[in-house]
């Protein structure tokens, strides 16, 4: 006979709150949303000043989802963060100062002022640079890891991020079939905030629920409670896992409200009060803290010193970005090619 | 004796054989050998590297983005030019961007079977190279011969950029070469298809043949002409143009595409304001009607511009 078990096993999928790496990842998450916030608070501050070129897009009460998806992700996937992916960015590794530069029009940012606000990114660190139209890094994102599969490359996962409205493109269903053909580690994440722009759900798309479409897509589903942290770590990191471990693509739709307009220009006016009221109008980033406060994982003292040092991030970023220049059209190159020789003489003169 | 498709076929071939990061992705390439054959027997002799793909040609593009980032070299193929409007989003947009926006190349090749044929109607006819053309970033050849079908796709799948290979599917069975070239003209440089002294006619793709069989036509009323076969369209050789319109001061632009803008306008546009003084009449374009492509032979062979229309029209210009 072989002995009993003494104790039953550890859940994977349901963290322990009392468990110290968990506890510890959750701070770290917490950290970033709260970087996060404090950079965007200070890029609307700076919008308002009429000190930045082009939109502002901002992630409020979108953190939690977003920086879960970061921190489930190792050095080596891939993530094409989207608009409202600021936590998500800083938790996959962007520096604050890659998001000063590219707003604030520096020529020593990643985009050199080529591109601006949220259209940023690193490829060759795995990080791809949005462009606007959405839905279209998704198969960009599935392109990467066929090359992988094509290479033998196994372990390394792609997400990227997409909001209720995105999920109508074409670009979306034609990416997510493609995936779930070849099998990928591909994670899309759905941040359903129930607008695009103005337009609510109910114009959008007339399923029951956004998850559903994983059945339709022969792919796992999963839903999760965007204004809840540990929700968004426990699934975030199950979907990941999953995807890592040949489960093929995973959708996660997020429930949540953005907190703020589609971009600062607007005061979203159209959000229906009652969904403000209800519990997807809660502030993950304020429930989080909390969280924190009832576990006892930290003090006040702490959190104040949290918040001091990720303001002092912030300021400092932003100094050094106003003391640096703007990019030259005198020493701009003009020519959009890499093969320089092969550039249309006669077009570029 | 080899076609131009067999061409396009071989020139995979060998980039599948000399470089392990070329793979090709496309509707019905695999074991099918693809729409019109331009990859028979491909999928066997490189298990694994030549797929097939999802009727999605936004994300077989994108996805051919993707892995150009991971270091690979995609060959897209669109099972016809004009499904590429599904992809081009990711043309336009995402590869001609890339290497702008984060000086990290995008080298995929998109081959789009382009062009009418009898019989094939609106929407397995038209000649997409002016729309790509006109976006910053991209590369858009137009071979018009066996050798440069050849010799262009490989250079297309060498070069760091994304390119777009309009390769004609008139051309396919029609068009017979003895070999496979040992030399190729590089891109960029446009050629003298046949010389001549009194009028120079600039074309690329199937209307060079179309081209040279008027100049043949009027060489027996004692005419000369001069024929240019651009063979890419961006970049696109002025210096060749502007040389051969200073030789014989006519010039004439013909195209299979549509005429409102385009390439024949762009070689009009270029030698107006640069080599206005050359010219000893107003230069002319020839152009397909501003129709879509019709089906019936009867209209399809009105529609596009032929030896025949070509020639009436040049007939004009040297009466001029
Ligand atoms: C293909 C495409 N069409 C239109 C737009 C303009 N646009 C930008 S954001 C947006 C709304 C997006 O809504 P959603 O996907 O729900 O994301 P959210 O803004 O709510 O995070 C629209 C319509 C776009 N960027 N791309
Ligand atoms: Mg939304």
């Amino acid at each position: 006979m072989l002995p009993a078990i003494a104790a039953p096993p550890q859940r994977l999928d349901q963290p322990d709150p009392l468990d110290h790496s968990f506890a510890q990842t959750y701070i770290r998450a917490y950290r970033w949303m709260l970087l996060a916030r404090l950079t965007e608070e200070k890029l609307a501050n700076l919008y308002r000043g009429g000190k930045v070129q082009g939109g502002v897009f901002l992630g409020k009460g979108q953190e939690a989802v977003s920086v879960a998806v970061g921190i489930s992700l190792r050095r080596g996937d891939v993530f094409a963060p989207l608009i409202r992916d600021q936590a998500g960015r800083f938790a996959f590794g962007e520096s604050i100062l890659d998001c000063t530069r590219t707003y604030l029009g520096s020529r020593l940012g990643p985009m050199r002022g080529r591109d601006g606000n949220v259209h940023r990114g690193r490829p060759d660190e795995g990080m791809l640079p949005m462009i606007s139209h959405l839905g279209a890094m998704i198969p960009v994102v599935a392109g990467t890891l066929l090359a992988r599969k094509f290479r033998g490359q196994f372990g390394t996962v792609g997400a990227t991020c997409i909001g209720d409205g995105g999920t109508s493109t074409g670009a979306f269903h034609e990416a997510l079939n493609l995936a779930a053909v070849e099998r990928l580690p591909l994670v899309v994440v759905v941040a359903n905030n129930q607008y695009a722009y103005s337009t609510p759900n109910d114009r959008q798309f007339a399923c029951r629920d956004l998850v559903d479409k994983a059945v339709g897509y022969g792919i796992e589903g999963h839903s999760v409670d965007g204004t809840s942290l540990a929700d968004c770590l426990e699934v975030l990191g199950r979907a990941v896992d999953q995807a890592r471990g040949g489960g093929g693509p995973q959708l996660v739709v997020a429930s949540l409200l953005r907190l703020v307009g589609h971009g600062e220009h607007d005061d979203a006016s159209y959000i229906d009060p009652a969904l403000r009221n209800s519990s997807l109008g809660l502030d993950c980033l304020t429930l989080a803290e909390q969280h924190i406060v009832d576990s006892d994982w930290a003090d006040g003292a702490a959190l104040a010193a949290w918040k001091e040092d990720a303001q002092q991030q912030v300021e400092e970023a932003v100094a050094t970005t106003t003391r640096e220049p703007a990019p030259d059209p005198n020493e701009e190159d003009w020519c959009a090619l890499a093969s320089r020789h092969l550039r249309d003489g006669f077009v570029t003169e | 004796m080899i076609t131009y498709l067999e061409a396009i076929r071989e020139a995979q071939a060998r980039a599948l054989a000399d470089d392990p990061r070329v793979y090709i992705y496309g509707q019905d390439v695999g074991a099918f050998g693809g729409a019109f054959k331009a990859t028979k027997g491909l999928a066997k002799e490189y298990p694994g590297r030549v797929i097939d793909a999802p009727i999605s040609e936004d994300a077989m593009i994108g996805s051919a983005i993707g892995a150009a980032l991971e270091g690979m070299r995609p060959i897209i193929e669109v099972q016809f030019a004009d499904f590429s409007t599904v992809g081009f989003n990711q043309v336009v947009n995402q590869a001609a961007t890339l290497h702008w926006r984060t000086n990290i190349p995008c080298p995929i090749t998109v081959r789009l079977p382009s062009g009418g044929t009898s019989g094939a109607g609106p929407f397995h006819s038209q000649s997409m190279e002016a729309l790509y053309a006109h976006y910053p970033g991209l590369i858009v050849m137009t071979p018009a011969t066996v050798e440069d079908a050849y010799s262009m796709l490989l250079e297309a799948v060498a070069i760091d950029d994304p390119v777009i290979f309009c390769e004609h599917k008139y051309l396919y069975y029609h068009l017979k070469a003895d070999a496979l070239p040992t030399e190729a003209t590089p891109t960029g440089k446009a050629r003298i298809a046949r010389a001549g002294r009194d009028a120079t006619i600039v074309t690329y793709s199937a209307m060079v043949h179309e081209a040279i069989a008027c100049a043949d036509e009027l060489a027996t009323e004692g005419w000369e002409i001069e024929v240019i076969d651009l063979r890419s369209v961006k970049p696109l050789d002025t210096d060749t143009v502007l040389a051969s319109v200073a030789r014989t001061g006519r010039l004439l632009a013909v195209g299979e595409a549509w005429p409102w803008g385009g390439v024949t306008a762009e070689i009009v546009a270029r030698v107006a304001t640069d080599g206005f003084g050359l010219l000893d009449v107003p230069p002319m374009r020839l152009n397909a009607k501003d129709t879509p492509v019709p089906f019936h032979p009867n209209l399809w062979g009105t529609h596009r511009p032929t030896a025949r229309s070509i020639a009436a029209k040049l007939r004009d210009l040297l009466r001029l």
